[in-house]
C-alpha cells in the first residue's frame, strides 16, 4: 500500500514534469496550455489577490448546499422506495437511463422554477448528485441479510426503527459510495452549470476568461496572416 | 425422568402447527412443515434434530413468532403467539448474525439499550456476559476482526442478556470444528443450569442433540413432523465427557436408525425396505 | 406483468410533465402533445438530418474509443495489482473533476470541431468503464485461474473461455454507464465548439429561449437514451441471471 502510493506520487510528478518540458521546450504551445509552474504560480497569485475570493465562495457555497440537500433526500427517498417494491420497479428504468438525460437542457425550466439567483445552478448539482445517493442506499439495502431483520424482529423492532437501527447503519459502507459519487457530481452540477449559463460562480470566470482568450488569439491569428 | 417431566408444567407449545410456504417466482407453494405438536417444559433442554430441508427452521420461527403457522397455534407462558416474538424468548441463528457496525460490547448491549436500560445496568450486565463467555478482551474490537466461534458468542451473549425464560437456538454451532463444538456445548451446559431457562436445540448433528438434550425429539423428511421424541435420562450436572459413556452409544445408534431412511428420503432416494 | 411497468412508467412521467406544464406554463415547457407535434415536424424536416448524423457520428466515435481505451486500462489495472493500487486512485480523481472546465483546454488541444466533441465524449466515458472492468477482473474468483492451468489451457485460452465470460456481467455494466456519460459529454461538447449535431441546436435555442426546439431535441434525446439504455440493461440482467 505504502509502496503503491510512493509509486503514485512518482507516476505523477514525472507526468506534470513532462508537461512541464513540453511546455517549456515549445512543442506545445503556449496558446494551447501554460506550462504547469505557470498554472500553479498563478492560482497562488489569484487566490492571494482575492480577486475571484467572491467566485470561489459563491461556488463552495452552492456546491455544499448541494451536497447537503442530496446527501438528505437521498437517503430519505432511498429508504421510502425500498419498502415500496412496486414503485420502485416501476421506476428502475428510470433510474438507470437517468445520467443519459443531459440535465443542462432542462436549465430554462429550473430557471423558470427557481429564478435567477444561484438556486438553478444548485439544482443542477442537486439533481445530478441525488441519484447517485438513492441508488446506492438502495443497493445497501438490498443487502442486509436476512437474518439481521430477524434478529431486529426479535428486539421487537420494527418499520422506521428497524430502518434506522439495523438496516441503514448496515448500508452505510454502500451510502457513503453513494455520498462521495454525490459530492463530485455537486461540483460536476454546479461549476457546469456556472459554466454554461450564469454570471458568476468559478465556471462562469472559466467560460469568460476563455471567451476572453480565444478573442485575443483569433486576433492575433488574423493579424499573422 | 419420565416421572418426573409429567409433573413439569408447560412452557410452550405448538398445537397442530402447519407451515405452507405461499408460491413465489414461479415456484410452486411448498408445505414445509407439520402437522405437528410439541409441549416444552419448564426448565428442559430439548433438541430437535432432523435431515436439512426438513422444517427444522421453520419449526424454531414459528415458536419465536417470527413467521405465523398456516394453521395451529403456538403458544409460550399460556399466551397465544401473535405477529411478535414475545418477551422473555430469545434467538439466536445459524448464520452470523453480529452487527458488523458494532463493537463487541455495543452488539451485547442492543437490546438492553433497545429495552431503555439506564446506562449502569447496562454496563454492568455486559460485563458480567463478556466474563461468562471469554469475550472480556474483545469488548472494543469489531466483528469482523473475530473468529466465527467469536461472533457466534457475541450474538449468544447479546440474546442471554435479555435473561429470555425461553432460549430458541438454530444450528449455532454448525460453522465450528467439531472440538470447538464439544467445548461451546458444555459451555451451553453451564449456561442453561444457571439460568434456569428452557432450551430448544435446532441442530443436524445427532451426537450434539443426544450429548446436550434431555429429550431429542427426532423429525422426518420433509414436511417435517416428530417421528420419535427420545428420552436421553442424562443427570443435569452431565459435560461433554458423557460422549465416552456406552449410553451414549446406544441413543446415538437408536436416533440415526430412525434418521437414516429420512436422510436418504431428503436426498431424493426411495426409502429403503429396512 | 412485465410490459405493464415501463408503460406505467411512461404515462407516470407523461402525466407529470402535463401537469408540470399547467403549473409554469408556456415559458418554460412545451406540454406533451405540441412536443411531440413539433418533434414529428422536426423529424420531417430535410435540414434536422444532418445534425443527427453528426451527433450519432460523433458520438459512436467517441463510444468506439472510450470501449476500447476503456478496456485497455480496466484490464491492465486489474490484471496487474500493482498497477491497479498506483493507478486506482488516479482513475477516480479524474471521474470527480468537472469535465466542462478542461472543455477550453481540450478544445485548444484538438482544435474545434467533430475532433473536440468525440474528445469530449470519449474522456467522460474512459473512467467507468475502465473502472468497472478492473473491478470485473479483480472479482473473479481465483480459483477460475488455477481451473483453467488444472485443465491444461493456454493462459490466451484461459482469458477467453473461462475468465472472460465470468467478467462479463461487470464489464457490460460498466459499458452501459460509460454509453450514458459517452453520450452526455458528446453533447456537451456540441454545445460549445461546434456549429452543428443536436447539442449546438440546443445551446442556440436555449440562448434564443426557444422552447420548442428545446423540448423537441431533448425528447429525441431521451428517446434515444432510454431505447439504447433498455437493451444495454436487458444483456445485464440476462448475464447477472447466467451467472
Ligand atoms: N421463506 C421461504 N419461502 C419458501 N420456502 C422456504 C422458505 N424458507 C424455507 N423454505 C423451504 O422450506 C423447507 C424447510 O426449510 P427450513 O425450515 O429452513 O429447513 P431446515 O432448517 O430443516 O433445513 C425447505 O425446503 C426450504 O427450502
Ligand atoms: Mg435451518
Amino acid at each position: 500500500m505504502k509502496r503503491a502510493g510512493i509509486i503514485r506520487m512518482v507516476v505523477i510528478l514525472v507526468a506534470v514534469g513532462a508537461l512541464e518540458f513540453l511546455c517549456r521546450t515549445g512543442v506545445i504551445s503556449s496558446f494551447v496550455m501554460p506550462a504547469p509552474s505557470t498554472i500553479i504560480y498563478s492560482t497562488v497569485q489569484i487566490l492571494a489577490s482575492g480577486r475571484f475570493a467572491a467566485d470561489i465562495w459563491v461556488t463552495l457555497r452552492n456546491v455544499c448546499i448541494s451536497i447537503v440537500a442530496a446527501m438528505v433526500s437521498g437517503v430519505i427517498v432511498g429508504t421510502i422506495l425500498h419498502r415500496l417494491p412496486t414503485a420502485r420497479r416501476i421506476l428502475d428504468p428510470l433510474f438507470a437511463t437517468y445520467y443519459a438525460i443531459p440535465v443542462y437542457a432542462f436549465y430554462p425550466l429550473l430557471m423558470v422554477i427557481f429564478g435567477l439567483g444561484d438556486l438553478p445552478q444548485i439544482a443542477v448539482g442537486f439533481l445530478l448528485a441525488l441519484m447517485a445517493v438513492i441508488i446506492n442506499t438502495l443497493n445497501g439495502l438490498d443487502r442486509v441479510p436476512r437474518v439481521l431483520v430477524k434478529v431486529a424482529r426479535m428486539h421487537r423492532l420494527s418499520g422506521w426503527a428497524m430502518d434506522r437501527k439495523v438496516r441503514l447503519p448496515f448500508a452505510a459502507p454502500y451510502v457513503f459510495t453513494g455520498f462521495k459519487l454525490c459530492v463530485a457530481y455537486s461540483f460536476v452540477g454546479v461549476i457546469g452549470a456556472e459554466f454554461i449559463t450564469s454570471s458568476r460562480g468559478i465556471g462562469y470566470e472559466i467560460s469568460y476568461a476563455y471567451n476572453n482568450f480565444d478573442r485575443e488569439r483569433r486576433l492575433l491569428a488574423r493579424r499573422r496572416t | 425422568m419420565k416421572a418426573e417431566a409429567g409433573t413439569r408444567s408447560v412452557h410452550a407449545s405448538l398445537r397442530d402447527v402447519t407451515r405452507i410456504y405461499p408460491p413465489r417466482a414461479g415456484r410452486p407453494e411448498l408445505h414445509a412443515l407439520g402437522p405437528l405438536s410439541l409441549d416444552l417444559y419448564r426448565g428442559e433442554f430439548f433438541a430437535v434434530v432432523g435431515p436439512s430441508g426438513c422444517g427444522k427452521s421453520t419449526l424454531l420461527e414459528v415458536m419465536a413468532g417470527l413467521v405465523a403457522p398456516s394453521a395451529g397455534a403456538a403458544s409460550f407462558e399460556g399466551r397465544p403467539i401473535a405477529g411478535r416474538v414475545p418477551d422473555g424468548i430469545g434467538v439466536v441463528f445459524q448464520e452470523d448474525a453480529s452487527f458488523p457496525w458494532l463493537s463487541v460490547f455495543d452488539n451485547i448491549a442492543f437490546g438492553l439499550r433497545e429495552a431503555g436500560k439506564s446506562a449502569d445496568d447496562v454496563r454492568a450486565s455486559v460485563d458480567y456476559a463478556l466474563e461468562f463467555m471469554g469475550l472480556k478482551e474483545f469488548a472494543t474490537a469489531y466483528p469482523a476482526q473475530l473468529s466465527g466461534g467469536m461472533r457466534q458468542r457475541v450474538c449468544i451473549a447479546r440474546t442471554l442478556v435479555l435473561k429470555p425464560r425461553l432460549i430458541l437456538l438454530d444450528e449455532p454451532f454448525g460453522a465450528l470444528d467439531q472440538q470447538t463444538r464439544l467445548l461451546m456445548g458444555d459451555e451451553l451446559l453451564r449456561l442453561w443450569r444457571e439460568t434456569g431457562a428452557t432450551v430448544l436445540l435446532i441442530t443436524h448433528a445427532i451426537d450434539e442433540a443426544a450429548m446436550l438434550a434431555d429429550r431429542v425429539g427426532v423429525m422426518s423428511a420433509r414436511p417435517g413432523n416428530f417421528l420419535e421424541i427420545v428420552d436421553t435420562g442424562w443427570p443435569s450436572g452431565r459435560d461433554s465427557t458423557i460422549v465416552t459413556e456406552a449410553r451414549f452409544g446406544l441413543l446415538t445408534g437408536q436416533i440415526w436408525k430412525k434418521l437414516r431412511s429420512e436422510s436418504l428420503r431428503s436426498l431424493g432416494h426411495a426409502a429403503p425396505a429396512s | 406483468m412485465k410490459w405493464r411497468d415501463p408503460l406505467a412508467l411512461i404515462a407516470i412521467l407523461l402525466l407529470l410533465w402535463q401537469a408540470m406544464y399547467w403549473v409554469v406554463g408556456d415559458v418554460a415547457l412545451t406540454s406533451p402533445v405540441s412536443t411531440f407535434r413539433s418533434l414529428a415536424v422536426m423529424l420531417a424536416d430535410p435540414r434536422f438530418w444532418p445534425h443527427v448524423n453528426e451527433t450519432l457520428l460523433a458520438f459512436a466515435q467517441g463510444f468506439a474509443i472510450a470501449v476500447v481505451i476503456g478496456l485497455g486500462i480496466g484490464f491492465l489495472l486489474g490484471a496487474h495489482s500493482m498497477t491497479g493500487e498506483v493507478g486506482e486512485p488516479i482513475l477516480v480523481a479524474l471521474y470527480s473533476i468537472p469535465k466542462v472546465t478542461l472543455y477550453p483546454i481540450i478544445l485548444l488541444i484538438v482544435g474545434i470541431g467533430m475532433p473536440a466533441k468525440v474528445a469530449f465524449g470519449a474522456i467522460q466515458g474512459i473512467v467507468p468503464i475502465a473502472l468497472f472492468a478492473m473491478n470485473s477482473i479483480r472479482n473473479l474468483n481465483p480459483v477460475f485461474a488455477r481451473t483453467g492451468r488444472v485443465l491444461r489451457l493456454s493462459p490466451l485460452a484461459s482469458a477467453q473461455r473461462i475468465l472472460l465470460p465470468a467478467a462479463l456481467p461487470e464489464i457490460v455494466a460498466g459499458i452501459r454507464v460509460g454509453f450514458s456519460l459517452t453520450l452526455v459529454g458528446t453533447l456537451l461538447g456540441e454545445m460549445f465548439g461546434s456549429q452543428r449535431g443536436l447539442g449546438y441546436l440546443l445551446i442556440q435555442a436555449m440562448n434564443l429561449h426557444n422552447m420548442r426546439t428545446i423540448m423537441s431535441v431533448t425528447l429525441l434525446l431521451v428517446i434515444f437514451a432510454a431505447s439504447v439504455n433498455a437493451v444495454l440493461l436487458a444483456i445485464d440482467r440476462r448475464l447477472r441471471a447466467r451467472a
